[in-house]
C-alpha cells in the first residue's frame, strides 16, 4: 500500500535482521557440526568430517542418545493423537451452548498462562503423594497435553468459527445424519486444520522441556538427555545432536505443509 | 468468550424435538478437555497449594498446617532480590520483544503486498517456535563464547584487545536468548490483529490528510492494541516461569524465581518450593489481570 520508499526498505531491513537472528545461531552450529576431529566449540573449522555424527551413534559416549529419542518419538506421536481426538472433540463442543462452557475455556488458556515449572512440580508431587512412580507416558504424556491442548482448542475455535454452518444444514436436509454430515461434510472440510493441529501436538511434545523435568520419571526425553549433555560434553558431538534433532523438527514441519497444500489442491481441483 | 458460537442458535432450532442426545453430546464431547485439564492442571495446582502447607522431615513429606514455608519463603531478602532480579528480566524483554515484534508484523501487513509472500515470510517467523528451545540456546555458544564470533569481531574493529567475559554467562546472554527465543511470541498476535484492521480505516485516515506516523499512531497502533496484549501475556509468562534460560545462559551468575524453585527442588525441599510457587502463581496472575484491565481482548478470542 505504500509506495515503496526509504521507509519500505528500512523496514524489510528490519525484517531481513529478524530472520537472520532468528536462524543464524542454529545454521552456525549446524556448520560447526561437520567440524574436523580436532576442532572445538567456536570457529576457526579445523578441517571438515562427519566424525562428531558418529560419535553420536557410539555407545557410551553421550548417554542414552537412542533410547531418549525413540521415547520423545513415541510420546510426541501419542500426544498428537490425543491432542487431535480431543481439540476435535471439544472444538465440537464448543459449538453448542453447556454448562460449564465458560470455565472450561479458561481452564484450557490457563494451561497456557501457569508457568510450566509449576505444571512440572505439581504433577510430580501428585504422582509423589499418590505413591505412584512419574513415567514418560504417564506424568509426562500428561504434562505435555496441558501445553498442546490450549493450541489445538484455539485452532479449533479458529476453524469453527469460519465453518459455513449451511453445509451442514444442507447435508442434513438431504437427509443425512449427524454422524454423516460430520464424517461427509465436516471432517473433510476441516481435514487440513486438523493436519495443523496434528503437527502442533507433535512438535510441541518433542521439544518439551520444563514441564517434562518432573515428570518424566528415570528415563529421560530426548531434550532432557540434551540439557543434561550441555553440562558435561564440551566437544561438537552437542551440535551434531543439535543439528539431528533440528533438522527432524523441520523435516516434520515441511512434510506437514505440503501435506496440507496438496489436500488443499485436492480439494480445489 | 466463544461460548455462544452464532451458530447456538440454529443447532437448537434444527435439533428434533425430544432428540435427548442432541443435549447430551457437548457434555459427551468436551469430558476428555475437561478431564486431562482437570486431572494434569487443577488437581496438580490443588496438590501445590495443599503441600506449601505441609512439614518436611528427613526429605519426607508430613502432612501438616503450617504458614512456615511461607514465612522462610518471603522473609528471606533472596526471595525478593530474586523476584526484583526476575521482574526486571521480564520488563527489558517485554520492551524489547514488544518492539521488534511491532516491526516486524507491521512490515509483514502492511509492507509486503502479495499474500503468497506474506504468508512464506510469516511461516519463515513461526517455524523456530517448532524447534528446541534447548539447541537455540546452545546455538548461541559459537556468538558469544570466550573465543565466539562476537569477541572476535569485537577485536579485529578494535573496541577490545582481549576477549570479553561478560559475553556468555551473564545477565546480557539470558535477555538475548529471551528474545531470540519468546519475540515470535509477540510477532504471531501482532500480526494477526493487524490484519484484520480494515484497509480502508488506513485509506481514510490517509485522506483525511494523516501523515504515515499519525496513521501508525492514530489508527495501527490502538488497533492493533490486542494483539499486543495477548503478545505481552505470552512473554511475561514465560520470562517469569522460566529457569533453564537463566540457568544455560547464566552460567550461575544469575538467578530467577523459576530457577530459585527448581534448585529446591533438586534438593527435595517440595513444600518450600510448593510455597514459592503458589506466590509465584498469584504474581503471573495479578501480572494478567492487569493486563486485562488495561487492554480488552475479548474480540480477539
Amino acid at each position: 500500500m505504500d509506495k515503496k520508499g526509504p521507509r519500505h526498505w528500512l523496514l524489510a531491513a528490519c525484517f531481513a535482521l529478524f530472520v537472520a537472528f532468528l536462524y543464524g545461531p542454529t545454521l552456525t552450529i549446524f556448520i560447526l557440526s561437520f567440524q574436523g576431529p580436532e576442532g572445538g566449540l567456536t570457529f576457526p573449522m579445523r578441517g571438515v568430517s562427519l566424525r562428531w555424527f558418529a560419535n553420536l551413534f557410539e555407545t557410551q559416549m553421550v548417554g542414552d542418545f537412542g533410547g531418549s529419542f525413540e521415547r520423545s518419538l513415541a510420546l510426541a506421536l501419542i500426544v498428537m493423537g490425543l491432542t487431535v481426538l480431543i481439540a476435535l472433540a471439544a472444538g465440537l463442543a464448543f459449538r453448542r451452548k453447556f454448562l460449564g462452557a465458560t470455565v472450561l475455556f479458561y481452564l484450557t488458556i490457563a494451561g497456557l498462562i501457569v508457568p510450566s515449572i509449576l505444571i512440572s512440580l505439581g504433577i510430580g508431587l501428585m504422582f509423589n503423594v499418590a505413591g505412584l512412580p512419574p513415567a514418560w507416558w504417564s506424568s509426562a504424556l500428561g504434562a505435555h497435553l496441558t501445553w498442546t491442548l490450549p493450541f489445538g482448542v484455539l485452532i479449533m475455535f479458529a476453524v469453527f468459527n469460519r465453518f459455513d454452518r449451511r453445509l451442514e444444514e444442507a447435508a442434513r436436509d438431504l437427509g443425512a445424519s449427524p454422524w454423516q454430515s460430520l464424517r461427509y461434510v465436516v471432517l473433510p472440510l476441516i481435514a487440513p486444520s486438523l493436519v495443523g493441529v496434528a503437527l502442533f501436538g507433535f512438535s510441541l511434545s518433542y521439544d518439551e522441556f520444563a514441564r517434562t523435568i518432573m515428570a518424566a520419571g528415570s528415563d529421560n526425553t530426548l531434550p532432557l538427555e540434551i540439557a543434561a549433555m550441555t553440562t558435561n560434553v564440551t566437544s561438537p558431538v552437542l551440535y551434531a545432536l543439535g543439528s539431528l534433532t533440528t533438522a527432524f523438527s523441520l523435516a516434520v514441519v515441511v512434510a506437514v505443509t505440503l501435506l496440507v497444500l496438496a489436500m488443499r489442491r485436492r480439494r480445489g481441483a | 468468550m466463544p461460548a455462544a458460537p452464532r451458530g447456538a442458535a440454529i443447532a437448537r432450532r434444527t435439533a428434533a424435538p425430544g432428540n435427548r442426545l442432541a443435549s447430551v453430546l457437548p457434555y459427551v464431547q468436551s469430558l476428555p478437555l475437561w478431564l486431562v485439564m482437570g486431572v494434569f492442571l487443577l488437581i496438580p495446582i490443588a496438590t501445590i497449594v495443599v503441600v506449601s502447607f505441609w512439614d518436611d522431615q528427613e526429605y519426607a513429606l508430613v502432612p501438616a498446617f503450617i504458614f512456615d514455608n511461607y514465612r522462610d519463603a518471603l522473609g528471606n531478602w533472596v526471595t525478593w532480590a530474586t523476584y526484583l532480579q526476575t521482574i526486571r528480566y521480564a520488563v527489558v524483554v517485554w520492551a524489547l520483544t514488544l518492539s521488534i515484534g511491532f516491526t516486524v508484523a507491521y512490515f509483514l501487513a502492511f509492507h509486503v503486498r502479495s499474500t503468497l509472500l506474506q504468508m512464506v515470510l510469516f511461516q519463515l517467523c513461526a517455524v523456530p517456535f517448532l524447534t528446541s528451545n534447548v539447541i537455540r540456546m546452545i546455538s548461541w555458544i559459537p556468538f558469544l563464547g570466550r573465543n565466539g564470533l562476537l569477541n572476535r569481531l569485537l577485536m579485529n574493529l578494535g573496541v577490545t584487545d582481549h576477549p570479553l567475559e561478560f559475553l556468555l554467562f551473564s545477565p546480557f546472554a539470558v535477555v538475548l536468548a529471551y528474545v531470540h527465543l519468546y519475540a515470535l511470541f509477540m510477532v504471531v498476535p501482532i500480526f494477526n490483529t493487524m490484519m484484520r484492521i480494515e484497509r480502508s480505516l488506513v485509506e481514510a485516515a490517509r485522506d483525511a490528510g494523516a501523515g504515515p506516523l499519525a496513521v501508525l499512531r492514530h489508527v495501527v497502533v490502538p488497533l492493533s492494541l490486542p494483539g499486543m496484549a495477548i503478545g505481552t501475556i505470552f512473554v511475561v509468562t514465560l520470562v517469569m516461569g522460566d529457569f533453564i534460560t537463566v540457568q544455560m545462559m547464566s552460567g550461575g551468575q544469575s538467578a530467577s524465581v523459576g530457577l530459585m524453585m527448581k534448585n529446591e527442588i533438586s534438593l527435595l525441599q517440595y513444600p518450600i518450593a510448593a510455597a514459592h510457587a503458589v506466590v509465584l502463581l498469584l504474581t503471573v496472575l495479578l501480572m494478567v489481570w492487569a493486563i486485562l484491565r488495561v487492554v480488552d481482548i475479548r474480540k480477539e478470542l
